[in-house]
């Protein structure tokens, strides 16, 4: 996050301050025009409710990329399932995030349920026994349909899935975001790790000095192995270290293919920089583990099935994912 | 805006990670390949990864009296490029810019650049009806020289999404040139057996509905995957592999439409 750009002058006050656009310095900088119409807003009591709302839930995990198309819903629903069913007497919740392209009603076989809100809040969608969902896809009509919200629209959006579902006790709250470090991540991080601290702050300016409050367990990063992927990633990262969010840890995503006809293996996006473990090595985060390419994963999240009900015989998936579980888990409980 | 320009083609999903930047770098190179000026223009403002597939990295741009001066891959400046990339220190920063600022960087970067005469502007976009998205649209619906691409890959949760896009550009009035697929199967380099990983005919079934013209389908090949960091054209380094012939194809689309245009 450069709040400074290359080709501002000296004195320039961040691309984030009040003052941008506005200051002394900023006269005959080639920003300012963009930098002057940004809005400043006042301190937010939305903070306060979901500190409220989100309470009673232990632990908050964003699950974040950089990157899109890496398989971040594809994990959030894998670990969904996972959780409720490592943990029968435990709640889990999944808060679908990515109010442009919601994939999680899909992957979870709940297309087209409706949702209620009573006097209490929204209810969300139960998937099992212990796994429910609340997704702006259930208040779309049709598939065809676009969100088309600007930032601030989409913020109310979020502000107000943080605020009003009656998620009811949960150990677990996955969130799974859309891809890039934009305003809908910010806001997330903002409100979910915010829950703590009282709005005294610009809400416009950056999100940091929201990040002293406790909310947020941490953040999944996911990445896929090529450089494409890993260069985007990479800034995530650095966003999540610059707004104090624990990175719980990577996992690299459709690292290998095991060939169903000859059984070799091959890379399907070659790693041609180390992959994600030469890059939590570099930037000193934890690697959770590696899932394979697997065509099931996909045909399961197309049709929305759990892939741990399709029981696929000596899945590496099953055992990857197990393993990930375990560091979550045991980095989420040290925290707690 | 873009008076210069004889037809400007915005790349587009509703997903992410279906591959526009591959497509769109390798579309550029193509064109310029068969001989034509073009202009390649990143706006993803948050992972601009052009600057990287193209090998241009360490590329500034310069502010010429005309506006800003592209980084051109070549001497005979044949290929034109512009990214937000350039203007970041490090390969590892983000730009946090919020909704207004990113509009208003992502309007400079659409009337602020000077590209000379070019054929074709081939433009890159972030994933989803984002505000980046929204703003680039809104800006280009004006020029009638100004048609949109879609990508796409084959299974049902891209569909849906890319659904959502085609509704978006009917809205805004961007006219389609129709859809290609994209990551369609996967040969194994061993035996080479085909696996459908993401399943297959999404993208042509989606074209059917849409009544929109499907413009092919292009396979996962690592070695295309490879090309990425080294700025080389897949019709050049792999004349005779799948993604050239459906390079190729798209190119001699596009290439009548301007005919027919002007
Ligand atoms: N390990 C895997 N093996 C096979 N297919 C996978 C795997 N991981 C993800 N996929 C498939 O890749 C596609 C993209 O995954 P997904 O939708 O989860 O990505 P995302 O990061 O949430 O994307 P977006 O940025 O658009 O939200 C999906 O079709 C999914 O089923
Ligand atoms: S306009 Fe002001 S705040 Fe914005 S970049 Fe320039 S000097 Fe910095
Ligand atoms: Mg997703
Ligand atoms: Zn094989």
């Amino acid at each position: 996050m450069s709040n400074i750009p290359e080709n501002a002058p000296n004195h320039c006050p961040g691309t984030q301050s009040e003052d941008a656009g506005k200051a002394s310095a900023c006269a005959g900088c080639p920003n300012q025009n963009i930098c002057a119409s940004g809005v400043p807003a006042g301190p937010d009591p939305a903070i306060e409710l979901i500190k409220n709302r989100l309470s009673n839930v232990k632990h908050k995990i964003l699950v974040l990329s950089g990157k899109g198309g890496v398989g971040k819903s594809t994990l959030t629903s894998l670990l969904g399932h996972g959780l409720a069913a490592r943990f029968p007497d435990k709640n889990i919740g999944i808060l679908d995030a990515d109010i442009c392209g919601p994939s999680q009603p899909r992957m979870l076989g709940v297309r087209g349920e409706q949702v209620h809100y009573s006097g209490s809040g929204w209810s969300p969608v139960y998937v099992g026994d212990n796994l429910s969902l609340m997704s702006i896809g259930f208040l779309l009509g049709s598939p065809d349909d676009a969100v088309i919200w600007r930032g601030p629209k989409k913020n109310g959006m979020i502000k107000q899935f943080l605020s009003e579902v009656e998620w009811g006790e949960l150990d677990y709250l996955l969130i799974d975001t859309p891809p890039g470090t934009s305003d809908e991540h910010l806001w997330g991080v903002h409100y979910v790790a915010g829950a703590g601290v009282s709005g005294t702050s610009d809400e416009h300016l950056s999100a940091v000095q929201y990040l002293s409050g406790a909310g947020l367990s941490g953040a999944l990063v996911v990445s896929t192995p090529q450089e494409v992927a890993l260069l985007d990633v990479r800034k995530e990262l650095n966003f999540c270290r610059k707004l104090d969010v624990r990175v719980l840890g990577v996992v690299e995503n459709m690292a290998v293919f095991v060939c169903p006809n000859c059984k070799s293996r091959s890379e399907v996006f070659p790693a041609t920089t180390g992959g994600a473990a030469a890059m939590c090595e570099e930037l000193e985060v934890p690697l959770l583990g590696a899932l394979p390419l697997e065509p099931l994963l996909a045909r399961a999240a197309d049709s929305g099935h759990s892939y741990l009900q399709l029981q696929p015989p000596g899945s590496q998936t099953l055992v990857a994912m197990d393993q990930i579980l375990d560091k979550i888990v045991a980095a989420c409980e040290s925290t707690s | 805006m873009l008076e210069n320009v004889k037809s400007v083609i915005l790349v587009l999903s509703g997903k992410g990670g279906v591959g526009k930047s591959t497509v769109s770098t390798q579309l550029a190179l193509t064109l310029k390949e068969r001989g034509f000026k073009v202009g390649l223009l990143d706006v993803d403002l948050c992972g601009p990864s052009v600057p990287h597939i193209l090998n241009l990295e360490n590329e500034n741009i310069h502010q010429g009296t005309d506006g800003w001066v592209p980084v051109y891959l070549d001497k005979e400046q044949r290929l034109g490029v512009m990214s937000i990339g350039f203007l970041l220190k490090s390969r590892n920063d983000a730009v946090v810019w919020r909704g207004p600022k990113k509009t208003a960087m992502i309007k400079q970067f659409l009337e602020d650049v000077y590209w000379q005469d070019l054929d074709f502007l081939v433009i890159d976009t972030p994933p989803g009806t984002s505000d980046e998205h929204i703003t680039v649209m809104e800006n280009l619906r004006q020029i009638p020289q100004c048609s949109a691409i879609i990508v796409t890959t084959p299974q049902e949760v891209a569909i849906e999404d890319v659904r959502k896009e085609i509704t978006f550009c009917r809205k805004t009035g961007i006219s389609i040139l129709g859809i290609i697929e994209n990551m369609s199967g996967y040969q194994c380099p061993t035996c080479n057996e085909c696996t459908n990983i993401f399943s297959s005919g999404g993208g042509k079934s989606l074209a059917e509905i849409s009544k929109l013209q499907f413009l092919g389908c292009l396979p996962i090949d690592a070695r295309v995957g490879k090309l990425a960091g080294q700025g080389l054209a897949a019709v050049k380094e792999l004349p005779d592999s799948t993604t050239s012939k459906v390079l190729n194809d798209l190119v001699t689309v596009l290439a009548e439409s301007i005919q027919n245009g002007s």
